[in-house]
């Protein structure tokens, strides 16, 4: 069983269908006390990094969380704005906490280089695909992203990129806890693999 | 590869089928929209997008049961766009299973609008369509205005600078249409399409005039634009998706094939 955990911040009916087709069990928790024991986790989002980390810690996610992943060892799959709430902290809508599953932080992506469009929208290859979730993807290492801010990584993890100009960081990995930039349930075949891949390789 | 160039179908849909017309008018049926998405999914598609050209309101309940059929079989990224006015429409279309949403005539009678939906639903989402016509004589400078209701209307607004200002409220793309050429299948209007493009930091999707797949190679090289949409060159089979990318990629641009 993977529970979506649903902030109440963006549609997460497109993981969900995605989940559906691919016949993995899923149920959706909006509320941190019908947790349960889940199998996996999956954080998926889009929207705004300053009102995730005000919600999550307002409805005690973020304590629930660190307990299933970091204690429990719970596996957990962080898409888009999921994967930027593992990090120290944002930058979107003022400096604010997110999980710290991951030494990072989570800045605008136009600071860092110049002449970008921004968001960057669209298909782009990631590369050094190492980590289960990229298991027998056939080559077919291309996933639609779209997104303004992007992750700096501060220690040393297992992370892949996707070049925009420069390395952006499409894919990062500690241990239990997994994290893309992309949309994997976006991401057509290639895509619906790496979810299968989470559900059944982690 | 770094960012691909997209291409992206459009299916104009009214009362839950697809039609296309030549500048608006003169429309003819082109079939069932979720039988249509399917087809270019396969094909290759990048994402697609629908124009929702239903004239009243009480067939608004129709395109939602097509993005949500769509939705439960297609895996790419969907816009939808037409008649969207307010937050309400948009959280109704997201729900239904679309990830972006265009907003066109809305925003240019409420502006904030589209600042306010970019507040809510964050800028990723939002897509602000712009049908413009070049309004400038021969010997003048070229000069392009907006235009609203399916290009029947003119708004006095001009539209490098409306680009802008949609911008800076909050649009995360921009969809351009020129409407001298949309049906025409004589080409997109270049002129147009780069100066947008040079004008905004966010990405362009240049519309109107497709008809050779020269033209979509144009409209990345000269008009500059990071995507492009097509209608009527995909729906009466005249190119598949696969063998448009194909020529893209023959001419050096990046898409994923």
């Amino acid at each position: 069983m993977i529970s979506v955990i649903d902030l109440k911040i963006c549609n997460i009916a497109s993981v969900l269908r995605a989940l559906d087709t691919l016949g993995l069990e899923n149920k959706v928790v909006d509320d941190p006390k019908d947790i349960g024991q889940p199998d996996k986790l999956i954080l998926p989002g889009v929207g705004n990094f300053f009102e995730a980390s005000n919600r999550m810690r307002s409805l005690g996610w973020d304590l629930l969380l660190r307990e299933k992943v970091l204690e429990e060892k719970v596996p957990i799959l962080g898409i888009c704005l999921g994967m930027q709430l593992f990090a120290s902290y944002g930058e979107e809508g003022g400096q604010s906490k997110g999980l710290d599953f991951i030494n990072a932080k989570v800045s605008y992506l136009r600071s860092s280089h110049e002449n970008l469009r921004v968001p960057h929208v669209g298909w782009n290859d990631v590369s050094r695909c190492d980590m289960p979730i990229f298991d027998s993807l056939e080559g077919d290492n291309c996933f639609y992203f779209v997104h303004s801010y992007e992750m700096i990584i501060q220690e040393s993890v297992q992370a892949a990129y996707s070049n925009y100009g420069v390395d952006i960081v499409a894919a990062v990995q500690k241990d239990n806890i997994v994290g893309v930039q992309f949309h994997p349930e976006k991401s057509q075949k290639a895509g619906l693999t790496l979810l299968q891949n989470f559900a059944r390789r982690m | 590869m770094s960012l691909a160039k997209r291409i992206i179908p459009c299916l104009d849909v009214k009362d839950g089928r697809v039609v296309k017309g030549v500048q608006f008018v003169d429309i003819r049926d082109a079939g069932d929209p979720v039988e249509i998405a399917r087809r270019y999914d396969l094909e290759g598609a990048d994402e697609i997008t629908f124009l929702d050209i239903t004239a009243t309101s009480d067939n608004r309940d129709t395109m939602v049961h097509v993005v949500e059929q769509v939705a439960g079989q297609v895996f790419i990224p969907l816009t939808v766009g037409g008649g969207i006015r307010t937050v309400e429409d948009i959280r109704r279309m997201l729900n239904a299973g679309a990830d972006k949403i265009g907003i066109n005539s809305a925003a240019v009678f409420n502006p904030k609008f589209v600042k306010e939906a970019a507040e809510k639903f964050g800028s990723q989402c939002i897509v602000v369509a712009i049908d413009a016509k070049k309004v400038s004589a021969k010997n003048e400078p070229d000069k392009w205005e907006i235009f609203t209701h399916g290009g029947r209307k003119p708004t006095g607004i001009d539209a490098i600078d409306w680009a802008i200002k949609m911008v800076d409220y909050g649009a995360g793309e921009i969809l351009l249409t020129s409407m001298d050429r949309d049906g025409t299948k004589i080409g997109f209007d270049l002129e147009l399409t780069s100066a947008i493009s040079d004008a905004v930091p966010v990405p362009v999707i240049a519309s109107g005039g497709v008809g050779k797949l020269e033209h979509l190679v144009a409209g990345i090289k000269q008009g500059k634009a990071d995507a492009v949409l097509a209608a009527s060159i995909f729906h009466f089979g005249e190119f598949t998706v696969g063998e448009a990318k194909q020529h893209m990629a023959d001419a050096g641009i990046e898409v994923r094939l």
